[in-house]
C-alpha cells in the first residue's frame, strides 16, 4: 500500500523557533507593505462604480481615461479583465457635485464617456456594480463583525468540547492565519471583495479544522501515554496526523488549482486566498497552535496537566466511547 | 443497525435527493389581485434557482431621496413606495421578482433575466407624479428677471460659471471687464430676440457676459402666456441659476417655474421651453383611475389616454370650466409634457397626454407607472448590481469546467492512494454531490457564483472525513488488528475529529451567511449543506459500503486501503 509519511518521527515542535522566524519574515514585511500601500478594497466596500464591458475593438486605455476625465470622472482604474476584449472600469470617486449615495450619476457619466470614446453600440455592458459609500461602509462593518464574532463562537465551542486552553491556542493560530492572509492579500495586491472576505472566513474554518484534528490526537495521546512529556505528546500527534494532512491538503489544493485555472477572473482571488490559506493553516496548526498550547500549559498548569500526569482518576478507557470526555473535566 | 436497514436508509436519501432535483410543475392557488377570485397557476419549478450573478439580472437597493423633497413620515413613505413598486413590477412582467424592505430605510428589488436594465430602472425610479397646472398670465417671470439678475450680480455670479475667465479678463482686472461686459449684454440680448436662428452661436457668445445673465438667455416665446424659450446649450446653466434660493425668491408667490421635458427644434436651433405656472395644480395623478398607451390616429405619435375617478372628474370639470381660454400645462415629475394646450371647454373625466419624440414602449411604461400610482418621495439607487445573461452563462460554463477537472483530480488521488477503499470513497463522493444538490434544492437555496466555487472546493474537502477514517484503519491494521476490527475501530476513533472539525466549520459558515449579501450567502449555504452531506456520506454511507464488502468476504485477511 502506498503511504506517505507513515510512522514519521519528525521533531516538529523542537524546531519551532525557526518556524517563528519564517512566519515573521513573511508577515512583518507584508504588514509593512500593508501600512505603506494599504489594502486594495473593492468598490463594494469603498463605494463607487464598476462597469465591465466587452468591446469589439481594442480599447486605448489612455484615451478612455481622458474621456472619463472629460466627464468629470477622475482617477478611474481601467483594467483588462481576463480576455483581451474584456475591460473593467472602476470609478471609486463619485462625479463631483453629485450625491455619492445616489449611484446613478456616476454610472451615467461613465456610459457617456464610453459612448464618446468607443462609440455607442461597439461595446456591451456585461456587469455593473454601483455602490454608495453608505452601503459600502455598512458592509465593511458587517464583515469586521462576522470575523470577530466567529472567533468567539469557535473559542466557545472549543472550550466546551475540549478545554479553554485548546480554544485559546486555536484562536491564536487563527489570528496568525488571518494576519498572514492579510499580508498575502496586500503583497499580491488582490482586490478585497466580499468573496475574498468569504475566502478568509472559509480559510479560518479550514485552518481550525486542521488544528482540531491535531488537538483531538493530543487529547487522546494525553490519555494514552501518561508518562510522556508534553512536547513529545504534541510531536506524536502532529506526526500521526501527517498522512491525513498530506492527503486532505492534496485534494483541496487540487480543486483550488482547478478553480484558479478554469473558474474565471471573478473567482480567482477567492481561490488564491484559499490556496494560500491551506498552507498557512497547516503551518499554524503545527507551529502556532501546538507551541501556544504548550506555553499556556506551562504558564497555567491545570486540569489538562493533572489529567496528563494522572493525579486525577483517569476517565474511561481511551479506545471506547464516541464522545471522549475532555481530559480532567 | 443491520446492513439491510442501512441500505434502505441510503436508498431513501437517494430517492429524496432525486425527487428534489427533478424539475416539475407545481400548482399554486392564489387570489387574483385584480378580480379577487382564487385562481390556479401552474409554474415550472426548477431544482436549483440560479442567483442573479449566474442567471443574469439586476439587483437594486433603493432609499428615499430626500434631497429635493423632505419626507414628513419616512416609514410610511417607504411602505407606500413598496406597494407602488410591487404594482409596477407586477405589470412590468418579470418572473419571480423579489421586492422587499430591508432594515428601516431600504427597499431591495431583484429582477432576474431582464434584458433592458435602463428601462427597468426607469420604471422603478420614476416618480410618476402627474399634475395639471394653468400657465401664468401675469408676466410674472418677465417682471422678476431684472431683480433676479441684480441678485446674481450681487452674488458675484458672472456671465459664465463653467469656464474660467479668459487671460484677457484677468489682465484687465475685475471692474473694467465688468463695465465692458454689461454693455455687451444688452446688445446680445437684443440680437437674441431679434433672430432666434442665430441664438445658438449667440448663446455661446453671451456666456462670458457678466451682468444680466438671465434676461439675456430667457425670452418670452410669443406663444402661450408664461411660456419662455431658452437655447438648449444654456439650459443646464439657467436651470442651476434659477434654482439658487436667492434667485427663486424673486418670483412672486404662487408662481413656479418648470422646464419642458425635451428640447424642441426651432429652425436649425434647439431650444428648451421654460414655463411659469400656477403654483397650485388643478388636479394630480392621485385621482387617476386608468391609463392606456395608444398611437394618436392623427399624428401617429404615442399618447397616453387616462381616465379620472368620479371625484377627480368633477373637480377637473369645475376647474377647466373656470379656465376656458387659458393654457394648461401637463406636468409629469416636474417636467412639462408637450406644449400646453388651450382649454377649449369644460373637460370631464377623460384626457390624454401627448408625448413627442418617444416611442410606444415608453408610452406604455408611462401608462403603467401612472396606473400603479406615484411614488410619495423619489427613490435613489444606493446600490446596483447587474450581470448580463451571457456573462452569467459563461460563469456557469467555467464553474462546471473547474468542477469537472477538480473532481477528476480528487478521484485520481483517492484511487491511487487508497485503491479499493478509495473507490468506495469515490462512490461516496458521488452520493455526496447528489445529497448536497438535493439538500440545496430542498431548502430552496439559490446557487450563486461563489456558491458554485464553494461546491467545487467542497469536493476536495469532502474527502477529508474519508481520509481521516482510512488513516485510522491503517493505523489499527498496523497494530496487528484484524481487518474487521480495524475498520470498526477506525470509524469509531475518527468520529471525534470529524464531528469537532465540522462543527467549527459550520459555525464560521453561519456567520458568513449572517453577514453576507446574495452571492456570499449562497456560498455559505453551499458550504453548510456540503459539510452535512459529507458527514453523512463518510460516516454512514462509506461505512455501509465497507460492511457490505466485508460481509461478502468474511475471510478477507488484507484490506485494500
Amino acid at each position: 500500500m502506498l503511504r506517505f509519511f507513515a510512522n514519521a518521527k519528525y521533531d516538529f515542535i523542537g524546531v519551532r523557533r525557526y518556524a517563528y522566524v519564517v512566519t515573521a519574515a513573511f508577515i512583518l514585511p507584508g504588514l509593512l507593505f500593508l501600512l505603506v500601500k494599504g489594502l486594495n478594497y473593492s468598490i463594494e466596500f469603498t463605494g463607487g462604480t464598476l462597469i465591465q464591458i466587452h468591446s469589439q475593438k481594442t480599447v486605448d486605455v489612455a484615451e478612455l481615461r481622458a474621456g472619463l476625465d472629460r466627464q468629470g470622472i477622475h482617477g478611474a482604474e481601467i483594467q483588462n479583465f481576463g480576455a483581451p476584449d474584456e475591460y473593467v472600469i472602476r470609478a471609486r470617486v463619485a462625479k463631483p457635485g453629485t450625491d455619492a449615495n445616489d449611484t446613478q450619476a456616476t454610472a451615467a457619466a461613465v456610459s457617456l464617456a464610453l459612448d464618446a470614446v468607443l462609440g455607442g453600440g461597439t461595446y456591451t455592458v456585461e456587469r455593473t456594480e454601483a455602490v454608495g459609500p453608505k452601503v459600502g461602509g455598512e458592509l465593511r462593518q458587517k464583515a469586521f463583525f462576522a470575523i470577530f464574532l466567529s472567533f468567539f463562537a469557535v473559542l466557545a465551542y472549543l472550550a466546551y468540547r475540549f478545554e479553554w486552553r485548546f480554544g485559546l491556542a486555536a484562536v491564536m493560530a487563527t489570528a496568525h492565519d488571518i494576519l498572514a492572509t492579510i499580508a498575502f492579500i496586500a503583497v499580491m495586491r488582490l482586490e478585497v471583495s466580499l468573496t475574498v472576505v468569504a475566502a478568509v472566513l472559509s480559510m479560518v474554518g479550514y485552518s481550525l479544522n486542521d488544528t482540531i484534528i491535531i488537538f483531538d490526537r493530543v487529547r487522546e495521546n494525553l490519555r494514552k501515554h501518561k508518562k510522556m512529556g508534553f512536547e513529545d505528546i504534541l510531536n506524536l500527534a502532529v506526526n500521526e496526523t501527517l498522512p491525513r494532512s498530506v492527503l486532505t491538503h492534496g485534494t483541496t489544493l487540487a480543486t483550488l488549482l482547478a478553480l484558479i485555472i478554469f473558474a474565471g477572473e471573478v473567482i480567482r482571488p477567492f481561490a488564491l486566498v484559499m490556496f494560500f490559506g491551506v498552507f498557512t493553516g497547516t503551518f499554524s496548526s503545527i507551529y502556532i497552535a501546538s507551541p501556544v498550547l504548550m506555553a499556556i500549559e506551562r504558564r497555567w498548569p491545570g486540569a489538562l496537566a493533572r489529567g496528563h500526569l494522572g493525579t486525577t482518576p483517569s476517565p474511561a478507557p481511551a479506545s471506547h466511547g464516541r464522545k471522549a470526555e475532555p481530559v480532567g473535566r | 443497525m443491520s446492513i439491510r436497514t442501512r441500505i434502505l436508509i441510503i436508498l431513501g436519501l437517494v430517492a429524496l435527493s432525486v425527487f428534489y432535483l427533478i424539475p416539475r410543475q407545481i400548482t399554486v392557488r392564489e387570489r387574483d389581485p385584480a378580480t379577487g377570485v382564487m385562481i390556479d397557476r401552474t409554474e415550472r419549478k426548477v431544482p436549483l434557482k440560479l442567483g442573479l450573478d449566474l442567471q443574469g439580472g439586476m439587483h437594486l437597493a433603493l432609499e428615499l431621496d430626500q434631497s429635493k423633497q423632505v419626507s414628513a413620515d419616512p416609514k410610511r413613505d417607504l411602505e407606500l413606495a413598496l406597494t407602488v413598486l410591487r404594482k409596477r413590477i407586477d405589470e412590468f412582467g418579470v418572473t419571480e421578482p423579489l421586492i422587499q424592505k430591508v432594515g428601516d430605510d431600504r427597499i431591495v428589488v431583484e429582477l432576474a433575466g431582464i434584458t433592458d436594465p435602463a428601462r427597468a430602472k426607469a420604471i422603478v425610479q420614476r416618480s410618476a407624479f402627474l399634475e395639471f397646472r394653468i400657465t401664468n398670465e401675469t408676466n410674472a417671470l418677465d417682471k422678476a428677471l431684472p431683480a433676479m439678475d441684480r441678485v446674481l450680480r450681487s452674488l458675484g455670479i458672472r456671465g459664465d460659471t463653467t469656464t474660467k475667465p479668459s487671460a484677457v479678463e484677468q489682465l484687465l482686472g475685475g471692474d473694467s471687464a465688468k463695465q465692458a461686459a454689461v454693455g455687451d449684454t444688452g446688445k446680445k440680448a437684443r440680437a437674441d430676440s431679434g433672430n432666434k436662428a442665430t441664438a445658438d452661436s449667440a448663446a455661446r457668445d453671451t456666456t462670458p457676459v457678466l451682468g444680466g445673465v438671465l434676461s439675456g438667455l430667457i425670452q418670452p416665446s410669443g406663444g402661450a402666456p408664461g411660456e419662455y424659450v431658452v437655447p438648449e446649450t444654456a439650459f443646464p446653466r439657467v436651470d442651476s441659476l434659477i434654482n439658487l434660493p436667492q434667485v427663486a425668491r424673486q418670483l412672486p408667490r404662487g408662481v413656479a417655474l418648470r422646464w419642458s421635458a425635451q428640447p424642441t427644434s426651432v429652425g436649425v436651433q434647439s431650444v428648451r421651453y421654460l414655463y411659469a405656472l400656477d403654483d397650485r395644480p388643478i388636479i394630480t395623478g392621485s385621482n387617476l383611475e386608468d391609463a392606456q398607451a395608444q398611437l394618436d390616429p392623427l399624428t401617429n405619435g404615442p399618447i397616453v389616454t387616462f381616465q379620472l375617478d368620479r371625484a377627480g372628474g368633477r373637480k377637473f370639470g369645475d376647474e377647466t370650466g373656470r379656465h376656458v381660454g387659458d393654457y394648461m400645462a401637463i406636468v409629469l415629475d416636474g417636467r412639462v409634457q408637450g406644449r400646453p394646450p388651450v382649454i377649449q371647454s369644460r373637460i370631464g373625466r377623460n384626457g390624454q397626454i401627448t408625448l413627442s419624440g418617444r416611442n410606444l414602449q415608453e408610452a406604455q411604461d408611462l401608462a403603467l407607472t401612472l396606473k400603479a400610482g406615484a411614488l410619495p418621495i423619489p427613490l435613489k439607487i444606493v446600490e446596483e448590481r447587474q450581470v448580463g445573461a451571457s456573462l452569467g452563462a459563461d460563469s456557469i460554463q467555467k464553474g462546471i469546467t473547474a468542477g469537472l477537472v477538480g473532481t477528476v483530480l480528487v478521484i485520481l488521488i483517492m484511487l491511487g492512494y487508497y485503491r479499493v477503499s478509495g473507490a468506495l470513497a469515490v462512490a461516496g463522493l458521488a452520493l455526496y454531490l447528489l445529497f448536497t444538490l438535493g439538500g440545496l434544492s430542498m431548502v430552496e437555496a439559490t446557487l450563486t457564483l461563489p456558491g458554485l466555487a464553494g461546491l467545487v472546493l467542497s469536493i476536495g474537502i469532502a474527502v477529508d472525513a474519508n481520509v481521516l477514517i482510512f488513516e485510522r484503519i491503517r493505523e489499527e491494521l498496523q497494530h496487528g488488528k484484524t481487518v474487521r476490527l480495524s475498520v470498526d475501530e477506525g470509524f469509531r476513533h475518527a468520529m471525534n475529529a470529524i464531528v469537532d472539525s465540522n462543527v467549527s466549520t459550520v459555525l464560521t459558515a453561519m456567520f458568513l451567511f449572517q453577514f453576507g449579501t446574495g452571492p456570499v450567502k449562497g456560498f455559505a449555504v453551499t458550504l453548510i449543506m456540503g459539510i452535512v452531506a459529507s458527514m453523512i456520506t463518510a460516516v454512514f454511507v462509506t461505512r455501509t459500503f465497507y460492511m457490505i464488502w466485508l460481509d461478502r468476504r468474511p475471510a478477507m485477511a488484507t484490506l485494500s486501503i
